[in-house]
């Protein structure tokens, strides 16, 4: 097994209509190695790789698989030469086994009877081989995200697949499946797999990969190997320009107390957290997700009820009111999942910029409750123009959006209620390089303004560098406070896993 | 106008095709389907009699079919707007034009204008009353609105016909109908509308005011659906009740709402078939317009312009199988229910393959558009 290259791509080409989503694509991974592809959203990672896996057929171009010329037509080709795809939605069938789930399409033993045995024995092999550590018993509905995406990846390894893409395999893991599932990917490598991996997450290329292709526009506009570049590098690369990769922020001045949060409780997830956010400060929460922080987010923003304690925004308490009376008493809200909470998918950009003050002037016109369209295409246009929304057509429903402009759209209608207190979850997940220094930017803008802001985030970085204060939350408990400025990794590490403040 | 064709394009398609399979069927069973399609399209829509003469029955019994179906489908759509599944349109309806007699008969001598308005509102308000009890549950205890519309059509028809037999029902009178409503709560037929222009509408067809109703109807759920606060909850909440929740938005009142509106629609058939058609409560009367009403709003795409388009469709498919029963050798009226069977089964086809193949490959519906 010495053939320098397994995969080779020449001059792909591939265009949707009057859309040229792959322009001349040329690049060749070498075998049993980690290759990152790299660019923002829409760059065309996900095109070229559904080329190569026979999704798509390229309209120019050439493909070389060990050395061979191929012609890819369906993922039937691709399976048959050796390749594999995990995406990034899972394909799994949640009531089913892990067992089952894995040999279905390609059951082994007669036509009548699936021969299970056989195949947990081959499961368990590659189980063990990797690393992986999964029961092929399981129900998958019982498994964590990052078991399951082992599962799709078995599910790839059992149909003989030698060479893996792996499209954004991150973007639903916690910072600890990460590592863990770099640990299988490493582990892969060094038994002969070629793994493909596309992403936007800058320190995953660095820590992961042994060569790096970046994509921008539909075309590759950098290839080398990883240890030969940095992060500033393939962010100029990906963005076209220089990219800020550290929060530029004045020192804070933070003013009164806004909100005052004391023994609050809630179902099971937040038990007994107390803290106050004072005006023109950022207050951080890092923790392990699904250690109550989605709960204190929804609990502030009246989305979920209070169990016990107390909420204050300024003097007002916010226990007992409706998500509508909070946001009128000037809480916004930048919710962690926006296509979950944040936004009406198949609704345009205008129905998306009024949710939320959609019922009272100027969204709406006169007492017949007649919505004025004039008014609210003009507030649109101003978000779209002030928040650099794209494409800038308030007729397409959000669904069209990238995960940045979709995020920027959020993130300008809660601005735009020029807020007292702003709760932001999650800013800048699944958003490019060059939103995420935008939305950045903006946070602590307002901020400056004078706004409180709760912000939680998974991106330990992320709190540090935006956060003038930072708390610690483990098992639905504060469990510390610390200077962002001077917090170790390892301190911060050690709270968001149960261990002592030293 | 791109737009526009694009969502006709379907349901065109479904009508075709049911078109043609039902041309195979009707081939098996052994008439020409070209004899049976052209005696349809000229009983419904024909402008001119068997003798050459001017007639406006065809289109008069044509849009009086489609008149609840209008009604009912909207009733349907509104309620899918908001993410609910009204099957109980049946049961509303019932309850609506009970409603609209029973005011009818009691207040018999009120005038005209007071008595119309009254009897035409208790049919809405009873309809809605009956529409809201399975969105209260549902807003209020989760219990899924498909179930328990189905169980109040049933409650509807026996509590009706317990009324019926026993309290409204002329003595002696051996068919199940309540007694006759007073002079005052009829609404005006089109032939007494017309008959001012010098038009000479005849009397025996009951297409009547609730036809304009019923595209007044139309005109004004699409206003609230699309240009009010109110109808933009209901959207939000059937598209993402998440989102609408996060956007202060109460999912539970707009799931009542939704459902109570929902009712207030289908309740508006008692207005066509009481107080415009035969102006007593008539058991049993509806051969399904609340059923029918799902296909017509499905067909229709939940628009109300659509909506008009399908319910004439069907209003025609029930007029011109009266006419293939009579006039055919061997084919029964039973062929428009099969076609109708093959339409829907199309349509539904239709949201399955797009549902399905642009989950799946989300290039699709961009490159092909």
């Amino acid at each position: 097994m010495n053939s320098p290259n397994i995969i080779e791509l020449r001059g792909i080409t591939k265009r949707f209509g009057a859309v040229t989503a792959n322009k001349g694509i040329s690049f060749s991974i070498p075998a049993q190695t980690i290759h990152a592809i790299v660019g923002e959203n829409g760059a065309g990672k996900s095109t070229i790789m559904k080329i190569l896996y026979g999704f798509y057929t390229a309209d120019e171009g050439e493909i070389f698989v060990d050395g061979a010329r191929r012609d890819i037509r369906s993922p039937h080709d691709a399976i048959a030469l050796g390749l594999g795809m995990v995406h990034q939605h899972f394909m799994l069938v949640p009531p089913m086994t892990v067992l089952e789930n894995i040999v279905l399409g390609a059951e082994p033993g007669s036509a009548v009877k699936v021969d299970f045995r056989q195949a947990a024995e081959r499961i368990s092999q590659l189980s063990r081989d990797f690393g992986f550590d999964l029961d092929p018993h399981a129900k998958i509905e019982d498994l964590s995200v990052g078991q399951q995406q082992r599962v799709e990846v078995l599910k790839a390894l059992y149909r003989g697949a030698r060479i893996l893409i792996l499209d954004e395999p991150t973007a639903v893991l916690t910072p600890q499946e990460v590592e863990e599932f770099f640990k299988i990917l490493r582990a892969m490598r060094q038994q002969g797999k070629t793994i493909i991996i596309i992403t936007h997450k800058l320190s995953e290329v660095l820590s992961l990969s042994d060569n790096v292709t970046v994509m921008r526009d539909g075309q590759v506009v950098g290839g080398k190997p990883t240890q030969d570049t940095n992060a500033p590098e393939l962010a100029r690369l990906m963005v076209g320009r220089e990219v800020l990769l550290r929060v530029e922020k004045p020192p804070a001045h933070p003013k009164d107390v806004v909100l005052k949060v004391q023994n609050l409780r809630c179902g099971t997830k937040l038990q007994d957290v107390s803290f106050d956010v004072r005006a023109g400060e950022i207050v951080g929460i890092a923790g392990v997700e699904g250690n109550g922080q989605t709960e204190l987010i929804e609990v502030l923003a009246g989305l979920q009820r209070i169990n016990g304690g107390s909420c204050h925004l300024q003097n007002h308490d916010l226990g007992k009111l409706s998500a509508r009376q909070i946001k009128e008493l000037g809480i916004a809200h930048i919710p962690e999942d926006r296509h979950r909470r944040g936004l009406l998918l198949d609704f345009n950009l205008t129905a998306n910029a009024i949710l939320g003050t959609h019922y009272r002037r100027p969204a709406v016109a006169s007492g017949l409750g007649l919505l004025d369209e004039k008014a609210n295409s003009d507030k649109t246009a101003r978000l779209i123009r002030d928040f650099d929304v794209r494409p800038p057509n308030a007729a397409l429903p959000a669904r069209a959006l990238s995960g940045g402009n979709q995020q920027k759209l959020i993130i300008g209608r809660e601005f735009d209620l020029q807020p007292k207190l702003l709760l932001v979850s999650q800013p800048t997940r699944g958003v490019d390089i060059g939103a995420i220094e935008f939305i950045h930017r903006k946070l602590v803008e307002l901020r400056d303004a004078g706004t409180a802001i709760l912000l939680v985030s998974a991106e330990l970085e992320e709190v540090l560098s935006l956060s003038d204060r930072v708390l610690v939350m483990y098992q639905g408990r504060v469990v510390g406070e610390l200077d962002p400025q001077h917090a170790e990794q390892e301190e911060i590490g050690c709270l968001m896993t149960g261990g002592k403040q030293a | 106008m791109k737009a526009l064709l694009r969502a006709l394009l379907f349901p065109l398609l479904a009508v075709l095709a049911a078109f043609v399979i039902g041309s195979l069927i009707v081939l098996a069973i052994g008439d020409n389907p070209l004899t049976v399609y052209r005696l349809m399209l000229s009983s419904a829509f024909g402008l001119y009699d068997a003798l050459g003469n001017f007639t406006f029955d065809n289109w008069g019994y044509t849009l009086f079919q489609a008149t609840p179906l209008i009604f009912t489908g909207l009733a349907v759509a509104l309620s899918f707007k908001c993410g609910l599944l009204n099957i109980g349109a049946e049961g509303q309806l019932y309850v609506g034009a009970f409603a609209a007699a029973w005011v009818g008969i009691t207040f018999a001598n009120w005038p005209a204008i007071v008595l119309v308005p009254l009897a035409m509102l208790a049919a809405m308000l009873a309809g809605g009353v009956w529409g809201a009890i399975p969105g209260v549950l549902k807003a209020r205890f989760g219990s899924h609105e498909v179930i328990n519309t189905i169980m109040l059509n049933f409650v509807a028809a026996g509590l009706i016909s317990y009324l019926v037999q026993n309290h409204y029902k002329a003595p002696g009178d051996p068919i199940m109908q309540s007694g006759p409503i007073g002079a005052g709560a009829h609404i005006a037929r089109f032939s007494t509308l017309l008959a001012p222009l010098g038009i000479n509408f005849p009397t025996r067809i009951p297409l009547n005011v609730a036809f304009l109703l019923a595209l007044l109807a139309c005109f004004l759920v699409w206003v609230f659906l699309w240009r009010t606060k109110w109808g933009y909850e209901i959207r939000a909440v059937g598209s993402n009740p998440s989102a609408a929740e996060y956007g202060g938005i109460s999912v539970q009142k707009q799931i009542v709402l939704a459902m109570a509106l929902s009712g207030a629609l289908a309740g508006m058939v008692g207005i066509n078939e009481v107080l415009g058609y035969r102006y007593r409560y008539y058991h049993d009367f509806s051969p399904g317009y609340g059923f029918t009403g799902i296909a017509v709003a499905l067909l229709g795409r939940n628009h109300p312009a659509g909506i008009v388009l399908a319910a004439i469709l069907f209003g025609a498919l029930i007029r011109g199988g009266l006419f293939v029963d009579i006039f055919t050798d061997k084919v029964s009226k039973d062929l428009v229910q099969v076609l109708q069977a093959i339409i829907i089964l199309f349509v539904a086809m239709e949201m399955l393959f797009r549902g399905s193949l642009s989950r799946f490959i989300p290039g699709l519906k961009k490159s092909s558009a």
